[in-house]
This record gives C-alpha cells, sequence and structure tokens, in this order.
C-alpha cells in the first residue's frame, strides 16, 4: 500500500475506527476467553478451598509451573518497555506505530505475572507479610530475601509502566473524548486529563515523556535481574550462577519480542492498519528478534562451558540430568526454539513472510517457556541428595491455572483493543507532514 | 551460649527406623495418604534415607538417618521472604510456623531437602488426634515443617536448669530420635562445650558432614562405618 496518503486526519480516522462496535468474531473470541479465565478461576478457588495438593508439586520440586509461567509473564512483559522506553530515548523511529501495542503486552504481562506468586502460596491469604506495613509486633519481611526484592521489583515495575502507558495516550484520547458521547465521555475526559493539545501544554508533555522513559529504562534491566536472583541467590546447583540477571534480561526480551510480533499480526490484520503496521515494522522486529536469539544462546552456550569448565560436580551433573534426564525433551526444544529457529531469520525473505514470523514467534514463544521449565524443575528435582530426587506430576486445576492465564492475558488485550487506540496517533503523526505543508 | 549439634554413628546404627516413628509421634507430624505420599509429599522430620547397592542376589541396603542439619550458615533462613525460618543464637534452625506464607522457597534453598511441607489439612491417626504431644504445637495447611532438634524439651530443661541456678549438663537435653535409638547411634549435645560427647565424637577420624562443600557447615555429623561397605 505504498500509495496510500497518510494525512492527519486520515490518521485520526483511521485509528479511531478500531474502536468501532465490534463485529461477532470479537464476541465469539471474549466469551471464548472468558471461559478460559474462569476455568482458572475456579481451579483456583479449588485449591483454596482444598489445599495446594491439588497441584502437581511434591517435596523435592516444591516450585513447579507457577513459577516457570511467572517468569514467563514477567519475561513477556519486558519488551514493551524496551520498544517504548530505550527505543524512544535513542530516536529509533520505527516503533512509533507498534510501542502502544508493545505497552500493552507489558502492563496485561505484568497483571497476570502478578497473580502467580499469590497462586503459589501455600496461604495466600497472608499474602500482605511480604509487604513492608507498620504493624503492632514490629513484623517485617526479611529484606535478605529475594523474594522481597521481587515484590518491589514487579509493583514498581507495574506501576511506572502503567502510568507511562497512561501518560502516552492522553492526546489520543483527547481525540476519542471529543468525539465520544455519554458515559464514554465521562471515562475518556478522565483519561485526557484535561488535555485541550496548547503549545503549553505539549512542552510539557513532551519533557515529562522523555523523563518517564529515562525513569522507566532502568527497570528493563533490574526487574528480570531481581527475578533470575531468586533462582541465582540460592544454591541450588544450575541456579547459582553470575550469569542469571543478563541472561534472564535477554530471555525475558526475546520472548517479549516474540509475543509483540504475535500480538500484532492478527490486530492488524483484524484493524486494516496495514498502512501504519507495514512489513519494515515486523521486519524491524524480526532483526531485534534474532539479535536476542544471539544473546540468549550464547548464555546457553557459556553455562554448557562454564559447568564444564568449572570442574563442580553438582554443576557438571545437573547438566548432564538436564540434557538426558527425565525433561531431555524441554532442554533440547529451548535450543531449538530460542536458539536455531530464530537463525532463519538472517533471510531477508523469511523476516518479510507473515507465516514465517508467526512460526518463529510461536516456537520462541514456546521455546521460552520451556526455558523457565527446564531451569526451575530438573535443578529442584535432582538437588544435592540424591535420596531425595522426585519428579512432580500433572494435574487439571494446575494446568487450569496455566491456562486461564494464557486467556486472562489475551482476555485483557481484546478489551484493550476495543476501549483504547492500540496505534499512538500522536505518535505517528509527528512522522507526517503537517497539514498544508509546502503551501502558501 | 551453648551449640546443639548431632552426630549419628553409622556403624552403630542398624535401620531400624526407630527414630522416624519416635520424631513422628513426638513431634505430631501429620500422617500422609499412602499414594500422596508415592507422590514425595510423605511427612518425616526425621527421615531414612534407603539405598540399595547391587544387583540381585548380591544385594546392599543403606540406611542413613536424615534430620534437619541445623547449619550453621544456613541457606534456608536466607531466603524466607517474612523471616518464618532463622537460626537463633543456640545454632537451631527454627521454623515459625505461623509466620509462614507457604512459598516453599527454603524448601527449594535446602540442599538437603530436609523440609516437610503441608500440602492439605493435616490429619493424624484415627482417635489419636486428641492425644498427640501438648509441648508441640500443630501445623496447618500450607506451612513448612521440619526438625527442630525436639526445642520443645530444651524449653523444660532449661527451666530446670534455671531453677537449681546450674549450666544444662551434657545429655540433659536429647531429642526423641535419641531416647528410642535402640543402638545408641545418635550422641547429642553442645559441640562448644570440648568435654561433651558430641564434641569427642565430631573430632573422630571417621566424621563427615553433607554439604560439606557448599559451605552451609552442618550440624549433624555422621561417623562413617568402619567396615568399610
Amino acid at each position: 500500500m505504498t500509495n496510500y496518503k497518510l494525512s492527519y486526519s486520515q490518521t485520526d480516522l483511521d485509528l479511531t475506527q478500531t474502536l468501532n462496535k465490534p463485529k461477532r468474531w470479537y464476541y465469539v473470541a471474549v466469551t471464548l476467553l472468558g471461559l478460559g479465565v474462569a476455568w482458572g478461576a475456579g481451579s483456583w478457588l479449588y485449591q483454596i478451598l482444598t489445599g495446594i495438593g491439588v497441584s502437581g508439586k511434591n517435596n523435592p520440586v516444591g516450585w513447579y509451573l507457577y513459577i516457570t509461567t511467572f517468569v514467563f509473564w514477567v519475561g513477556i512483559a519486558h519488551s514493551g518497555t524496551l520498544i517504548s522506553a530505550i527505543l524512544f530515548l535513542f530516536r529509533v523511529k520505527w516503533r512509533s506505530s507498534v510501542y502502544r501495542s508493545a505497552e500493552a503486552v507489558t502492563v496485561f504481562g505484568l497483571a497476570t505475572a502478578g497473580l502467580f506468586p499469590l497462586l503459589h502460596m501455600g496461604r495466600v491469604w497472608v499474602f500482605y507479610w511480604t509487604l513492608p506495613y507498620p504493624q503492632m509486633g514490629g513484623l517485617f519481611p526479611n529484606f535478605r530475601s529475594p523474594l522481597v526484592w521481587d515484590v518491589f521489583a514487579i509493583t514498581t515495575y507495574l506501576t511506572v509502566s502503567s502510568i507511562f502507558f497512561l501518560t502516552g495516550m492522553v492526546p489520543d484520547v483527547a481525540i476519542i473524548r471529543d468525539k465520544a458521547k455519554g458515559w464514554r465521555k465521562k471515562l475518556y475526559g478522565f483519561l485526557a486529563q484535561g488535555w485541550q493539545g496548547t503549545d503549553n501544554q505539549w512542552r510539557h508533555y513532551t519533557a515529562a515523556y522523555v523523563f518517564l522513559a529515562a525513569l522507566a529504562t532502568p527497570l528493563v534491566i533490574s526487574v528480570h535481574s531481581i527475578v533470575s536472583w531468586d533462582f541465582a541467590m540460592s544454591i541450588v546447583p544450575g541456579w547459582h550462577s553470575t550469569i542469571f540477571a543478563p541472561y534472564f534480561v535477554a530471555g525475558a526480551i526475546h520472548s517479549g519480542l516474540a509475543m509483540v510480533i504475535l500480538i500484532l499480526i492478527p490486530m492488524r490484520n483484524a484493524f486494516n492498519l496495514h498502512p501504519y503496521i507495514t512489513d519494515h515494522h515486523l521486519e524491524s522486529l524480526a532483526k531485534f528478534l534474532l539479535f536476542t536469539a544471539t544473546v540468549v544462546g550464547f548464555a546457553y552456550l557459556i553455562e554448557l562451558f562454564i559447568a564444564w569448565y568449572s570442574h563442580n560436580q553438582w554443576e557438571q551433573a545437573i547438566f548432564l540430568y538436564r540434557a538426558f534426564g527425565d525433561y531431555w525433551f524441554a532442554f533440547w526444544a529451548l535450543f531449538v526454539c530460542n536458539l536455531l529457529v530464530p537463525q532463519l531469520f538472517w533471510i531477508k525473505r523469511f523476516r518479510r513472510s507473515i507465516p514465517f514470523l508467526v512460526f518463529v514467534s510461536v516456537a520462541v514463544t514456546i521455546g521460552m517457556w520451556f526455558e523457565r521449565f527446564t531451569i526451575i524443575v530438573t535443578s529442584l528435582a535432582h538437588e544435592y541428595i540424591p535420596f531425595a530426587w522426585g519428579l512432580p506430576t500433572l494435574t487439571w486445576s494446575e494446568m487450569g491455572i496455566v491456562v486461564g492465564s494464557f486467556c486472562w492475558f489475551f482476555f485483557l488485550f481484546l478489551l484493550f483493543a476495543k476501549t483504547l487506540p492500540v496505534v499512538s496517533m500522536w505518535e505517528v503523526k509527528e512522522q507526517l507532514d503537517p497539514p498544508m505543508a509546502g503551501k502558501k | 551460649m551453648p551449640k546443639w549439634a548431632m552426630v549419628i554413628d553409622l556403624d552403630k546404627c542398624t535401620g531400624c527406623g526407630a527414630c522416624s516413628v519416635a520424631c513422628k509421634m513426638e513431634n505430631n507430624i501429620p500422617i500422609v495418604d499412602p499414594e500422596e505420599a508415592r507422590n514425595g509429599r510423605a511427612m518425616v522430620w526425621m527421615d531414612m534415607m534407603t539405598t540399595v547397592e547391587g544387583d540381585y542376589p548380591n544385594t546392599h541396603v543403606k540406611r542413613v538417618p536424615k534430620p534437619c542439619f541445623h547449619c550453621d550458615d544456613p541457606p534456608c533462613t536466607l531466603v524466607c521472604p517474612v523471616g518464618a525460618t532463622y537460626r537463633n543464637p543456640e545454632g537451631l534452625v527454627a521454623q515459625i510456623y505461623h509466620r509462614c506464607i507457604g512459598c516453599r522457597y527454603c524448601m527449594a534453598a535446602c540442599p538437603f531437602t530436609a523440609k516437610s511441607f503441608n500440602w492439605y489439612d493435616p490429619k493424624w491417626i484415627e482417635g489419636a488426634s486428641d492425644v498427640g504431644n501438648p509441648d508441640v504445637s500443630r501445623r496447618m495447611v500450607g506451612v513448612v515443617e521440619k526438625c527442630s532438634f525436639c526445642s520443645h524439651r530444651l524449653q523444660k530443661v532449661k527451666e530446670n536448669a534455671d531453677i537449681e541456678d546450674r549450666q544444662i549438663r551434657d545429655g540433659e537435653y536429647v531429642p526423641a530420635c535419641l531416647e528410642s535409638c535402640p543402638a545408641d547411634a545418635i550422641v547429642f549435645g553442645d559441640i562448644e562445650n570440648r568435654d561433651s560427647d558430641v564434641s569427642r565424637l565430631s573430632r573422630s577420624y571417621r566424621v563427615y558432614r553433607y554439604g560439606e562443600d557448599l559451605g552451609v557447615k552442618p550440624k549433624v555429623y555422621y561417623l562413617a562405618r568402619r567396615t568399610g561397605s
């Protein structure tokens, strides 16, 4: 669609038509996802009432699918801020039409991930004990525990990314507010925060946006580093490693980019956004994915090398177990899906082919889930005392919660797609000629 | 300040499992259904590590009792988000059940898988639910528990010693597993007191500890068998 002439008014029109009354498929999808969420919620209720024994965990493997999926979703949440904040500071142009969706992936990814520590607790009704609050007995959380750092990291990230998300939307929401009626006008009016688009407002707004971007940038690095320290700070073989923080951050961005591609492709078809999200945008994301695949692959190989080079018998044993033990398929799946399959993107034809983009992104999403699974489950299943080795089982309620979390994420995203603009109008317009340009 | 430690003489140990049973009764440890136990959810504080070596008929069964090692530098206490497990000044690694949120981080961090978890509402033997040991509080669903070196016995011993205004005598404070051991394979006491049996035995040439290369300094010492295998 090279001859499609983009203008300010055309952009407003194209990017607000996404909010029109949805078609039937939308209601069907929302209902199906809602049922998935209900399955997960029912499983959780059952687990709370019966005890966490209804999940498949046992004594050596006390951390299982919940923590795996928790780390997975925190990882998914990482590309959003990377695209919106870091690429903004570097003035990367192609980010402008994809960053809104990527930020939504961040916020909803965190909203999903944040549930898992609660799901995982044996006594969820006392979850607030992990927060520092004044209490008569003087009880306080243990600040040496990486789990407490996690609480701070995740809540900070959720707060900052939500503020960044909503702030970035203010001028766009103002456009919608001007057209809306009834309760919608009130909702968008609140979100637009009295935006009139005056010069003074723009001056403050752009300054604030840079500050927020700078504030969010370190979080991209810090949050997943802290999540990785949940593992690296304990002396479990295969966890206790200094490489974990950069390794997890790279993996997080890797899976996050794959999820953004997976979300953008159907969205652009559904809303006819081809002039805004072009093949060039997807190709840029694919190049980025190739880069993170190389970083992640490097980390995998270094881990194996260090296990051999360190002469640490525990470390060597756990890597042999990962490769040839009970979960060999997960170990090899992560090598194939995360490292080898993305190598297709060296070839331009594959980077610009929608079926291949989808294929690689699905592979990376699966591979990154299995990466966390391998790290968490194999290490716990084979700790230091061979007598205590054991394997967990798979139960319906645990699967329901994991599947329900995926439904919950896409459910939130579908609601977002019909209530808020999925592509930033004001940033797209910044790259267009102003109206009357070149005319006297 | 005393520092409590245990020595288990594997040359004397017959592997009868009396220590496990005594511990279970002493500490009101819940009973777990057999199929749950097969799934790795058995609740024991004094475990019996059992391995069978060799091929039939030349098999050799090894049994090693494994309580919590009460590490001097415990990896489990560092990671607890709410401080529900901590090392007290006398070297006991304690667990506060009512503070536990059930995240199982300590279980993951323990190199020796010494902790148990209440996966369901705990159950006791039919009819025995009202005759448990009144000195030990019962645990509830969703909390981690583990060997306490029978610290409730230490409370009584301390009270007596305080009344009589003296130090605790060697062998005065002993856990239930030691009392029940028919072979006297378990020795318990203050390792800081060089005259105690525990201190003497911990300096034996036969001594080894699990995870000595991990730097966690377990306070349960094993005396290796003299016979080799």
